[in-house]
């Protein structure tokens, strides 16, 4: 690795372009989660009395957080940085200077988790003025959407590393987000599930994301917290170092 | 001083030798122009000098820094002009410097200081807080360049940086890299026009397939492989002219599809001729380094 300090302007830059954006870019990720949690979790939530002794839009809040910043992580890693490496070539600019190929990806990485806890943060402050946030251990959800972040951006870098195009990205949505999305419990517990659902599911990224976020917002302590902190880190460490490799096979050889 | 030099650099992409084996050396102060038709590996050799991409061969020292090793220490004094616009469609005129310049590391108290005279050398005072869209392509290539000077550089590396522009553009831009050069600036030059390597460079290396095929001043390129004056022949009966009166007049012809290239030591005889021949048109004119580089690279189609 030859990671320096230039990493921080490469993350800087990118935060200065969402900066510019950013009335846009916090209206939709208050907005749409706001829709979310009232439609699903009052219409569906209708016909569902209680889940896990809590109400279901309270439920639905915490797998809803950490989709949510699931979803960003992604869409910041695919398509925001294919557009930078390839189709803006900013990342050609960038290299010219005295920045290295890892301190690139590194900031890519980060800032990637970096924008994706801020949808995190989003959703929370949606679920807080609906009032369903309840006692101290909600503030533990902060860290825990960032790693979420950085389990996913690692992850969905690899792809970026592999794409030819952007039509590249359609295989991961449907092949791995969506999936992840319906089997994680977001919507309802997986212990619904049939045996060999519940074995995959504990087998995806997003299930040790929502088994830790959930709780904490509903005021509980998570089961087995450590495991599900060493999954989501271990996807995103193994996701950011295979796709540096990719990158580097890619753009420096 | 050496600034730059490579010593038997190659690279291989897929049993296809891009670089094979090629020194270059760069004294201070001097403009090095590197020619070559498409695909010559001129890129590749740029990426290689840079850092960029690792050589299968060969050694590299840049401002004193081996390469690729020391690569981004060897990059600090280094600024770079790449042949497409990489600009940051998101930022103003004035943020595309300032987040440039955060990548060499400069203070936010040094890159407020540097900028007006960014601004004023590339002619985009008025500019500063347009967006990159509303530029025209020759100020795009003036930010470009100075982007590549927020570090202020010893060595900067242009590729092709007049493609695409208009004439007022490129005697523009060729106005910026003299003053550049007066500075004391070195800089590494690829180009496809030999009118700009003329009118720029000290010393010209032309490539073709990953080697180099001649180096020297632009005047000595001409007078080592061309003869001094050439007369371009067209018109019905060419062929017929050529063979007739053509051979015994010319030192060396060839003719290319319609066309007759006539390389004479001195034209008088031959102008004389073609004054008498009414169907015939011709073009009198001196050699130049576009003649010598057709030579040594050949005239079919580069795709």
């Amino acid at each position: 690795m030859r990671l320096s300090r230039a990493w921080i302007a490469v993350w800087r830059r990118n935060y200065l372009v969402w900066r510019k954006l950013a009335a846009e870019s916090v209206l939709g990720n208050i907005v749409e989660p706001l829709f979310y949690l009232v439609g699903f979790g009052m219409g569906f939530g209708s016909l569902v009395p209680e889940v896990d002794g809590v109400r279901y839009i309270a439920y639905l809040a915490g797998g809803t957080i950490c989709y949510s910043t699931m979803m960003s992580a992604s869409f910041e890693a695919l398509y925001s940085g294919f557009s930078r490496m390839h189709v803006q070539r900013t990342w050609e600019a960038i290299l010219n200077a005295p920045v290295s190929l890892e301190d690139v990806v590194f900031a890519e990485w980060i800032w990637a988790a970096s924008k994706s806890f801020l949808s995190g943060m989003a959703v929370l402050a949606v679920a807080l003025a609906l009032g369903l946030g309840r006692s101290g251990t909600m503030v533990l959800i902060v860290p825990v959407a960032f790693l979420i972040g950085l389990c996913f951006s690692g992850l969905g870098l690899v792809m970026t590393a592999m794409a030819k195009s952007y039509d590249f990205f359609m295989y991961w949505f449907t092949l791995a987000i969506t999936p992840m999305m319906l089997l994680c419990g977001v919507f309802y517990p997986i212990a619904n599930m049939p045996g060999w659902l519940q074995a995959l599911a504990q087998a995806l990224p997003l299930t040790h994301g929502i088994a830790l976020g959930r709780p904490l917002l509903l005021g509980r302590w998570p089961d087995a917290p450590l495991l599900h902190v060493a999954v989501l880190l271990a996807y995103g460490v193994a996701g950011f170092a295979l796709a540096m490799r990719l990158f580097r096979r890619r753009l420096m050889a | 001083m050496t600034i730059l030099a490579a010593r038997g650099i190659r690279k291989s992409y897929g049993g296809r030798e891009a670089v094979a084996g090629i020194d270059l050396e760069l004294v201070r102060g001097e403009c090095f122009g590197l020619l070559g038709p498409n695909g010559a590996g001129k890129t590749t050799t740029l990426r290689m000098l840079l850092g960029l991409v690792v050589p299968d061969a060969g050694t590299i020292t840049l401002l004193d820094h081996p390469v690729p090793r020391a690569a981004r220490e060897g990059r600090i004094r280094v600024g770079v002009v790449p042949q497409v616009d990489n600009l940051d469609p998101d930022f103003t005129v004035r943020e595309n410097l300032t987040v440039y310049a955060r990548y060499f590391g400069l203070p936010a108290a040094r890159i407020a200081e540097r900028l007006p005279g960014l601004l004023e050398f590339a002619a985009l005072e008025a500019r500063a807080d347009s967006r990159i869209q509303e530029l025209s392509g020759g100020m795009k290539r003036r930010l470009v360049l100075a982007r590549a000077l927020v570090n202020d550089p010893d060595l900067i590396f242009l590729d092709e940086p007049t493609t695409g522009l208009d004439p007022q553009a490129r005697h523009q831009m060729w106005e910026k890299l003299r003053a550049l050069l007066r500075q004391g600036k070195t800089i590494l030059l690829t180009t496809h026009f030999m009118d700009e390597a003329e009118r720029l460079c000290d010393r010209l290396k032309i490539i073709d397939h990953g080697r180099t095929l001649a180096e020297g001043s632009p005047r000595a390129l001409i007078d080592e492989h061309i003869e001094p004056e050439v007369v371009e022949v067209y018109g019905e009966g060419v062929e017929e002219w050529l063979e007739r009166d053509g051979a015994r007049l010319c030192a060396r012809a060839e003719l290319h599809g319609e066309t007759a290239f006539c390389y004479v030591r001195e034209a008088a005889a031959l102008v004389e001729n073609l004054r008498g021949l009414p169907r015939l048109r011709f073009l009198h004119r001196r050699a130049n380094l576009e003649d010598v580089f057709l030579r040594l690279t050949g005239r079919e189609m580069r795709e």
